[in-house]
């Protein structure tokens, strides 16, 4: 804010005065619905699957940021969001089947992200086995949902699909449960041993689903679980009473982008009321100081082991959601490089900055599941056209390689991610000199000299 | 009364003994000094006073409770707060959050509370911003609020440890060296704040110091430790006069010669 206003006074670039003038009175409103009105427009006119229709697709995740960034009424922004996720995305959706999958993907992991943001960001505990809880609710779902459950329970017979509603809010306390089960050990430990210590503890979780199909079948083992049940659809009657006709496999994509939707913006709630809490100050204490905060009366235990259980609370509805969406889960989708996956995106977006992690998430999955097969296809049709480009070189290969130097150079020239929680870009930025506080600095000479007089 | 009462207090590391035996009462209402020289145990009985560490023997009294072995956050919510001889001030977060978080064991507000937002949420909320605020004015950084605590210039960081401390609503505080590495003009200042901190809000204070001015004007009664063991109790004259006080701090001869120069 003080930053949008010393501009206002006295802009020194030209962009700086576009900026100014963008932020004025109408304008912004105005921007903003050409904006998305031509970005609608675009991807509702030509659906088809496309390099072109990719960067339509980033535009439009980029629309949600300037939305949200913009400096607008509160009932603008949330009507128009409301409108571009809930009318324009669908029905996009049911154009083309692609691109909503990769939306609800990128919900997914956003969620998953804001939830090892608790831990990392937000309590400063780096966890390096948050997959772990993933596991644990995308098992649940799976073995309660097939006949693997009469393997343990015997003469028991898998749950209807019904249940699944019920199994979101089991997933939520069984990974609350087992983040607190994991967090017990690491109580006492501080960062790099934390770090260790939980990336052990993940794949303890992932090389029990490996094994654990002797002596009793209960995971499946290496072979994974497949045929796990899906929610029934109840939507059919309101296609009907509008005359659309719709597959069931369109419905069942609609179905989970918006169930994915509502548990992204049930975990944006709850994040953003804890972190303005009392526990959220608790949390960021303990990340700061851990000594002072003991000695300041914040209990450590207890709330070390509510951020782990938050935390991990997402990461079990989320898995009980993506066991259900993909109906097939096996152990190497829970292994480390997902924790580190997940990690890698709050990072990118800014640690303990709630849209920088959702931020994070979106990039990381575009790139992971969009861009690059995109890039690699297309220079795949380049060579078939005979530009010479070697058979080896597959873009979607170096997707590690890519991210790595991603986050090297994120290190070296934007150490608090792209878009940091306020506090945090001013801690890591500490060494420049600080805009504000020179007039108040002058003030508070001034008021001492005066009381020195006095 | 007696606000607090330590009775053979013995810590050991190991073999080595960093607090001897040390039985100590502090009157409600006093402002009491523990001085003594370097290593001599003064911050270790801080830390086993405010819960850091447990004592190996004896038992601590507080308010007429046995506050012995409890947590650093059940002593704190009983109302013992205290400052760190080396500042450790929550340094990303702003002055009003750094006094925020010294309040958190006078709140209440549960998890299911702040999800759903309840009304008494919401006061409490806005309760602790003004209760904040108010400290913030008596040690007089209310215009740095929105700073970042470790923009402050030193002697303000101070301050804002003591108001940080104050936020917990504390029945006795215990200042580590709070005039460490301050210039005449500052001490002075902190010596004013500190005797307000007994006259206007009635809290009963300890402090470790080495600024001998200091020590002898505010305190009214000194407690004197060396190699982890009282050495003498009193009145700041008697222990101006103390010959082995005298001794411990500058040596036998010095002790021999009467010389009265502790001052210094």
């Amino acid at each position: 804010m003080a930053a949008d206003n010393r501009q206002v006074d006295q802009p020194t670039s030209l962009w700086a005065q576009l900026r100014a003038t963008a932020g004025r009175g109408p304008a912004p409103y105005v921007l903003i619905l050409a904006y998305a009105a031509i970005v609608s427009a675009l991807l509702l006119l030509n659906p088809t699957t496309g390099l072109g229709t990719d960067m339509v697709v980033v535009l439009f995740l980029l629309l949600m940021l300037v939305i949200y960034r913009a400096p607008t009424m509160l009932a603008f922004k949330l009507t128009l969001g409301t409108i571009l996720l809930a009318v324009v995305m669908p029905v996009f959706g049911v154009l083309n089947p692609f691109y909503i999958d990769v939306v609800t993907k990128a919900g997914m992991f956003a969620a998953l992200a804001l939830g090892l943001n608790v831990v990392v960001g937000f309590a400063g505990l780096l966890d390096l086995g948050y997959v772990a809880f993933f596991a644990v609710g995308a098992y649940l779902w799976g073995i309660f949902s097939t006949p693997q459950i009469s393997n343990i329970v015997p003469g028991m017979e898998p749950l209807h699909g019904s249940w699944f509603w019920l199994f979101l809010a089991i997933g939520l306390a069984v990974g609350a449960f087992f983040g607190v089960l994991l967090g017990l050990p690491v109580l006492r430990l501080r960062g790099d041993y934390l770090a260790i210590v939980t990336l052990g503890l993940g794949e303890v979780i992932r090389v029990l689903a490996t094994n654990l199909d002797r002596p009793i079948n209960i995971t499946n083992g290496a072979q994974g679980i497949k045929d796990i049940g899906r929610p029934p659809l109840f939507v059919e009657p309101v296609f009907q009473a509008l005359g659309i006709t719709i597959s069931q496999v369109q419905e069942y994509r609609l179905y989970f982008y918006f169930l994915v939707l509502l548990v992204l913006a049930l975990t944006v709630f709850v994040v953003h009321r804890l972190n303005d809490s009392r526990i959220g100050r608790a949390w960021t204490a303990i990340r700061e100081d851990e000594t002072a905060a003991i000695a300041m009366g914040i209990p450590l235990v207890r709330m070390k082991l509510l951020a782990f259980a938050v935390g991990a609370s997402f990461a079990g509805t989320m898995g009980v959601i993506f066991s259900a969406l993909q109906t097939f889960i096996n152990p190497p989708t829970f292994d480390l490089l997902r924790s580190i996956g997940i990690l890698s995106m709050v990072i990118l977006g800014g640690m303990g900055s709630i849209p920088g992690t959702m931020l994070g998430a979106v990039i990381v999955t575009l790139l992971d599941l969009q861009l690059l097969p995109r890039i690699a296809s297309e220079l795949a049709a380049l060579q078939r056209r005979g530009v010479p480009i070697p058979s080896w070189f597959d873009p979607a290969q170096y997707q590690r390689l890519l991210f790595g130097l991603l986050l090297i150079i994120m290190m070296i020239f934007r150490p608090e991610g792209l878009l940091p929680e306020d506090r945090r870009r001013q801690e890591l930025h500490h060494d420049e000199p600080a805009p504000a506080p020179e007039s108040k600095k002058v003030a508070s000479v001034a008021e001492s000299a005066q009381s020195a007089e006095g | 009364m007696a606000l607090l009462e330590a009775k053979h207090v013995t810590k050991h590391f190991g073999g080595l003994t960093a607090v001897n035996d040390v039985s100590l009462t502090i009157e409600a209402g006093s402002i009491v000094s523990v001085i003594g020289p370097n290593g001599a145990g003064k911050t270790t009985f801080f830390n086993v006073l405010t819960g850091i560490y447990k004592p190996t023997k004896g038992t601590i009294i507080f308010d007429g409770k046995d506050i012995t072995g409890l947590r650093p956050d059940q002593i704190t919510a009983l109302g013992i707060c205290r400052t760190f001889q080396n500042i450790r001030l929550f340094n990303a977060m702003t002055v009003l959050e750094n006094v925020l978080v010294g309040m958190h064991t006078r709140l209440h507000a549960g998890l299911w509370q702040i999800l759903f937002g309840t009304p008494s949420v919401r006061a409490e909320e806005r309760a602790s911003l003004e209760r904040a605020r108010e400290l913030l004015r008596f040690v007089n950084l209310d215009h740095q609020r929105n700073q970042l605590a470790r923009n402050l210039p030193y002697g303000d960081q101070r301050r804002l440890e003591i108001a940080r401390a104050l936020a917990s609503s504390p029945k006795l505080i215990l200042l580590d060296e709070p005039t460490a590495g301050m210039n005449p003009q500052e001490t002075a200042e902190a010596t004013d704040l500190i005797r307000r901190l007994r006259d206007e809000l009635g809290i009963t204070v300890v402090l470790i110091e080495h600024d001998m001015r200091v020590v002898m004007t505010i305190s009214e009664r000194i407690t004197v430790l060396d190699y982890g063991t009282k050495i003498a109790e009193g009145l700041p004259e008697e222990i101006r006069s103390n010959p082995r006080v005298i001794e411990a701090y500058l040596g036998k001869g010095a002790a021999a010669h009467g010389v009265e120069r502790v001052e210094g």
